[in-house]
């Protein structure tokens, strides 16, 4: 079990560790609990948000509108509890929104038979600009709701809350995707949905589900996301779908479906999280450290790609 | 003796461990039609793509003239003057037949296509070769017959002085064959080297010069046509006797049980009319028909793959089958014509494929019963002969026949009372066709009722209890095979009377 963990996952893994050797040699506080804490604490709202895009991706789809689905996520909690509504009602609500948001996509790629891309796209839009109607534009803070700002600031047996937050959405995606047959309905429809439909799995249904998880996962990431920033902003997570496209295919989640984890999707995210980090710890300037993570993102894929055609060879 | 254009000398191409073609040489001459005959899966279309650039040769060498030569891609094939034309169209519906004839080859000036130019010279090489169609004619207005000679005159539009015609005749009428001769005869005529394959003997002994026989990949013999017949040929090319291709019938066994399928008046506008059988218990029910007279289409309605009117019965119930969810949960099984496609997911392991349809009946309450799975996979390892390291090796590494017998675990797995099988042993190598035979007697004796749908006279008349035959999409005669001859299902397939 734990032979073959390493075995499939000894590329990335590699990587992740040279990462973080080459980092502890260029900066002498990279290795210090404070960062490492604060590394996760960064990673730990795009890993889950990449999770969702994960089940999107092994569909051989993709899913754009994430970061808006998102602002809209912490929007509606937001404006929910500054008009004096119960946390305990709207964070269902809140995430019933997201959930909802991932029908959408799910339901009408499905119902058109159109390319997610085309489909996510446009939600990306509309979803941003209901988030902007609703706010008028405006940032809306919050301050002194407890369990709002637990979320993000909160410690659990001395942990902190957002990383219990991590883990458990870590366990409960493993579980789905690798044990459940949903999970494995997800993996055979993204692998050939033809053979999928001729084997009797309903492809319409499973593509709407991982959707709909999708958006669970992006309202999970919203939701922290206005606990940190203790106010919900219209312009938040923008970009952040890319963020998490590049922790997915940097994990070695394949464009073309049916090959991907969740521990690798992590993997990869902390790839990003590291990087950034230690280009931070050193000073590198913003752009240049944009760069930077692009080339690394291509480079990975290559090794990906390459390894592949050997297999196949 | 007329010279050598052409020559392979020990050309083999092997892809893993599958040796598609082992130590081949033949020598195609000038003004001479050299057939390569053997059955699916033999290596003929290998050898063809090699020559035609498609694969490069594992090992062995290609000769041009007397000339060492290496295609690195199809255009260095046909710059050496190779012409192919394959039996897959690769013609643009909205383009004219003369654009189609020059497309990629356009004449031009500057790199303005030149049209009147492709009009004049597409009018050349169809009356040269006598095809009698209009050069300015869009190629989506033609029959699939005509298209295949669009397809022919296009091969010729290249200067060439070997032509390779790969299956031609298979979507011909016989007038066409006709055409399709003549121009051969004229290629002849300009001493040019015609290389031939096709699987209808008759057509072979009639136009051939020379014969070579594949078989699994091994060359067998080149033979004068002149001083062999069709029997000797068929030897050469099954390797055995008739008897040993198929299992025989444990006669004891041979009652048939109840009825289990009841198909009335089933239509589909676009792809089949009025068709109407019963299925019983334990017996198989052969399928013959020509490409494209809807037998697959019936067999994809009866999987809620296409809609349907009329009405289907399963064992005395009226059923709507409107999806392959309901086809499964009345106890049919469907073994597609594209396995690749439809049947297996390749990049996922032997494992996965195997549970393919049964994963989430052998699951409680959502969770995957691996346990269960793995027993699963390794009993039709075991019993079905696959041949693989071990299950978690992807099936798209897998030889066809191996991939084949995973898509029938797959269905096997979920005990199904109906076993459709289209095209169950297409590009499988012999000695896999036979278990694949067995499994289908193993079955029926066990009470399987088996639709055989099949291209392959010999195989669909030796495995069946009853033969339906399928023309332009309609149901037009039941046989029973006992005592069957070719020519009278042929007869009925063609709608014409082979002694004409």
């Amino acid at each position: 079990m734990i032979k073959s963990f390493f075995r499939e996952y000894a590329g990335i893994l590699g990587g992740l560790l040279i990462l973080c050797l080459v980092s502890s040699f260029l900066s002498e506080y990279f290795w210090s609990v404070n960062n490492v804490t604060n590394i996760i604490l960064q990673t730990s709202i795009v890993a889950i948000v990449a999770f969702g895009m994960t089940y999107a991706i092994l569909l051989a789809g993709i899913d754009l509108s994430v970061g808006s689905i998102v602002a809209l996520t912490g929007l509606v909690l937001v404006i929910g509890l500054t008009n004096g509504l119960p946390f305990g009602l709207m964070l269902p609500i809140a995430l019933l929104v997201a959930v909802f948001c991932g029908f959408s996509n799910g339901f009408i790629t499905t119902w058109l038979g159109v390319h997610p891309f085309i489909v996510t796209m446009s939600f990306m839009g509309i979803w941003r600009g209901v988030a902007m109607l609703t706010s008028d534009g405006q940032a809306v803070s919050l301050y002194d709701n407890a369990p709002f700002e637990y979320i993000f600031n909160g410690y659990l047996f001395g942990i902190p809350f957002p990383i219990i937050i991590l883990l458990s959405m870590i366990a409960l995606n493993h579980f789905v995707l690798s044990k459940t047959t949903f999970g494995r309905r997800v993996y055979i429809v993204g692998g050939n949905p033809e053979a999928a439909a001729y084997s009797g799995i309903n492809v319409s249904k499973t593509t709407i589900y991982s959707y709909m998880i999708t958006g669970l996962m992006a309202g999970v990431g919203g939701v922290m996301l206005a606990s940190r920033m203790f106010s919900a902003q219209p312009t938040a997570a923008n970009g952040m779908e890319l963020d998490a496209i590049a922790a997915c295919v940097l994990g070695g989640t394949s464009l073309t479906g049916g090959r991907g984890t969740i521990i690798g999707t992590l993997i990869g995210a902390l790839i990003i999280a590291v990087l950034s980090n230690v280009m931070s710890l050193m000073n590198v300037d913003f752009f240049v450290s944009l760069i930077v993570k692009g080339v690394v993102i291509l480079i990975a894929v290559g090794i990906d790609v390459y390894k592949n055609k050997r297999k196949a060879a | 003796m007329s010279k050598v254009l052409l020559e392979t000398v020990g050309l083999c191409k092997h892809f893993g461990d599958n040796k598609a073609v082992d130590g081949l040489s033949i020598r195609f001459r000038a003004g001479k039609v050299h057939t390569i005959l053997g059955e699916n899966g033999c290596g003929k279309s290998t050898t063809l793509k090699m020559l035609a650039g498609v694969h490069p040769p594992t090992f062995g060498s290609i000769l041009r003239n007397g000339k060492n030569v290496e295609f690195k891609s199809p255009r260095d094939s046909r710059d050496n003057g190779i012409a192919i034309i394959f039996q897959e169209l690769s013609l643009c519906n909205n383009l004219t037949v003369a654009e189609n004839i020059f497309a990629n080859n356009e004449p031009h000036r500057f790199g303005v296509i030149d049209s009147k130019k492709i009009i004049s010279d597409a009018k050349g090489i169809l009356n040269k070769y006598h095809i009698p169609i209009s050069a300015e004619i869009k190629v989506g207005s033609l029959s699939m017959a005509q298209r295949q000679l669009v397809e022919i005159a296009k091969g010729l539009s290249y200067p060439s002085d070997v032509v390779i015609f790969d299956e031609p005749t298979s979507s011909l009428s016989d007038s066409e064959v006709e055409i399709l001769f003549n121009i051969i005869s004229e290629l002849k005529s300009e001493n040019k080297a015609i290389i031939y394959v096709s699987h209808k003997m008759a057509e072979i002994m009639r136009i051939s010069d020379d014969i070579t026989v594949m078989r699994d990949g091994q060359y067998i013999d080149t033979v004068d046509k002149a001083e062999t017949s069709i029997d000797p040929l068929i030897t050469m090319m099954v390797g055995r006797e008739m008897s040993d291709i198929y299992p025989s019938k444990n006669e004891s066994a041979s009652e048939i049980g109840d009825l289990v399928l009841s198909v009335k008046s089933l239509t589909n506008p676009n792809a089949f009319h009025n068709v109407s059988f019963d299925l019983h218990a334990g017996e198989v029910v052969g399928f013959f028909g020509l490409v494209g007279a809807g037998r697959s289409d019936v067999m994809n309605a009866l999987f809620g793959m296409l809609p349907y009117e009329g009405e289907i019965l399963i064992k005395g119930k009226k059923v709507a089958i409107e999806t392959p969810i309901i086809a499964i949960e009345n106890g049919i099984a469907f073994v597609t014509e594209n396995r690749k496609e439809e049947g297996l997911v390749l990049d996922h392991s032997v494992h996965i494929n195997c549970n393919l349809a049964s994963f989430e009946r052998i699951a409680t309450r959502g969770l995957l019963n691996e346990q269960a799975e793995v027993s699963q996979t390794e009993d039709s390892i075991k019993r079905m002969n696959i041949r693989v390291q071990n299950r978690h090796q992807s099936v798209g590494s897998l030889s066809g026949g191996n991939q084949q017998k995973i898509v029938l675990a797959k269905w096997l797995e979920r005990q199904p009372d109906i076993l459709i099988l289209d095209e169950p042993t297409r590009g499988v190598d012999v000695g896999a066709k036979y278990e694949i035979y067995s499994i289908i007697r193993e079955l029926t004796e066990k009470g399987t009722a088996v639709i055989l749908v099949s291209s392959e006279l010999p195989e669909v008349m030796n495995m069946s209890d009853r033969l339906f035959v399928m023309r332009e999409k309609k149901l037009v005669k039941e046989f029973k095979t006992k005592g069957l001859t070719q020519d009278k299902v042929m007869v009925y397939a063609t709608g014409v009377d082979s002694n004409d």
